[in-house]
């Protein structure tokens, strides 16, 4: 890590010590070009991870499907960002993937939060899929134009998929916040707990600024504008009030995760880590 | 053309043939040329090098294409094959060739309507960003409804009525959904346009 700021690079090494019985994790320094790509693919891959475990629990079984659909997207467009950013550090897509420490991750923290467990609900999923989703549409047709001509092949896939990824969730906003009485009192209880994390959506910092000077991508500024311009027709359609930003700032992309990411880890890693090297 | 030239280029001409043969894992009806992934085929110092664009970031099948791409050369003895890469421009399902189009219809998957390069997937999606330039046209009109997932006219594969209605917009892989005849009554899936 850079010393623009201080996401503990020791957590990496002390959680290969404690692992006793399972696989330790890889080790490395990323440097700020290598972070903000692992913000957009780490994003992708945890945001997947959370829309996966709807497969079998979806309210609808056209939901199950579609939502494992764009988790699949998801998956995707990580492998291509995470391969890319290892080829640069002597590691490939799965060890990044599976055996990295909570800390090394840089995925923004909406993307973590529980979607199906711990008191959320189906609303939660929907308009978390939307904010996102729609966040992804500005930022790949932005790094269309990188300078990084890899990056720049990937957007051009990637903002295709997130046009419809765009205009599946904002369907489900509408009709939910549009509802009935009690699925807009469930997407408004949504509004409440993930708007506060939108704001780290658009907070720029040093490895944006690293990014933007070196014509890899936009900072996370620029895409506020553009992000609006998505949300406020489809929460208005909705019936959804937009709130105020408070002073409250999530911190995934500086490695410093909500208590959950934990636990989404475990899950997500307990194979790789379990069996060393399995491979399909 | 020297003998070594001639050569060369039956050689190519051999492997377009071959790859011509080799199926999509997921849609079997059609091969990967049909599918319009194999964008180009070099006679290279160690072997042939087919080129190939993926369809979907996620597609599980890309490797199985890879693998079945190369066997396919080897065994028709053009080998050895090595299997590449290429991103951009990325794959649209324009490059579907009619003979592709034709083959789907024939195995009961509507093909995709055509696609201009910023027009949207799976019916219109105006007003999201898609090119650098896109993405701003339009809060003056319809709020919502410019980017809610419109469904496309798509005639039945099997009765050819264009009384049809979407099920979902998604289906049992990334580059399908399922509609329903209303006419013959029957189910049936539809390529995606992207």
């Amino acid at each position: 890590m850079t010393t623009t700021f201080a996401p503990l690079p020791t957590t990496a090494s002390a959680s290969n010590a404690a692992a006793s019985t399972t696989t330790g994790s890889i080790v490395f320094e990323p440097t700020p070009r290598q972070q903000y790509l692992m913000r957009i693919g780490d994003s992708c891959l945890i945001h997947a991870q959370r829309l996966a475990e709807w497969s079998g629990h979806a309210p609808i079984l056209e939901e199950d499907i579609a939502l494992t659909n764009l988790a699949l997207d998801l998956v995707g467009q990580a492998r291509a960002l995470l391969t890319h950013v290892g080829r640069q550090v002597g590691f490939d897509e799965d060890q990044l993937a599976f055996l990295r420490a909570e800390r090394d991750f840089l995925n923004f923290t909406i993307a973590e939060l529980p979607g199906r467990r711990a008191g959320r609900d189906f609303a939660d999923a929907v308009l978390r899929n939307f904010l996102l989703a729609a966040w992804m549409n500005v930022l790949w047709a932005k790094l269309v134009q990188s300078g990084d001509a890899e990056v720049a092949a990937i957007a051009g896939k990637a903002v295709k998929e997130s046009r419809y990824h765009v205009a599946h969730a904002a369907d489900w906003v509408v009709r939910l916040g549009d509802g009935s009485d009690e699925s807009a009192r469930r997407m408004r209880q949504a509004v409440d707990r993930l708007w506060p994390y939108t704001a780290e959506l658009f907070e720029t910092d040093a490895v944006d600024t690293a990014a933007a000077e070196a014509g890899l991508g936009p900072v996370r500024a620029a895409l506020r504008v553009g992000w609006q311009a998505i949300v406020e027709p489809v929460f208005a359609d909705a019936g959804l009030q937009l709130p105020a930003t408070g002073a409250f700032r999530s911190t995934g992309s500086r490695g410093v995760h909500s208590e959950h990411m934990g636990y989404l880890l475990a899950e997500m890693q307990t194979l790789q880590r379990s069996f060393p090297g399995g491979v399909w | 053309m020297t003998a070594r030239e001639h050569a060369a280029s039956t050689r190519l001409t051999r492997a377009w043939e071959v790859l011509h043969g080799v199926p999509d894992p997921e849609v079997p009806a059609i091969s990967v040329t049909d599918l319009g992934i194999v964008r180009d085929v070099v006679e290279r110092a160690d072997g042939l090098e087919v080129v190939v664009t993926p369809t979907y970031s996620g597609c599980p099948a890309t490797e199985v294409i890879e693998q079945s791409i190369a066997a396919a050369i080897n065994d028709a003895g053009l080998g050895p094959a090595r299997v590449t890469q290429r991103r951009a421009p990325a794959w649209t399902t324009d490059w579907i060739t009619p003979e592709g189009r034709e083959k789907l219809r024939a195995y009961g998957i509507a093909p995709p309507g055509a696609c201009a390069s910023d027009s949207p997937s799976e019916g219109r999606t105006r007003g999201l960003a898609s090119s650098p330039s896109g993405g701003s046209d339009g809060r003056s009109e319809g709020a919502v409804h410019r980017i809610r997932l419109m469904a496309r006219d798509v005639a039945c594969p099997r009765c050819g009525s264009a009384q049809t209605e979407r099920l979902s917009a998604f289906g049992s892989t990334a580059c399908k959904s399922l509609y329903r005849c209303l006419a013959c009554r029957e189910p049936f899936e539809h390529f995606k346009p992207i």
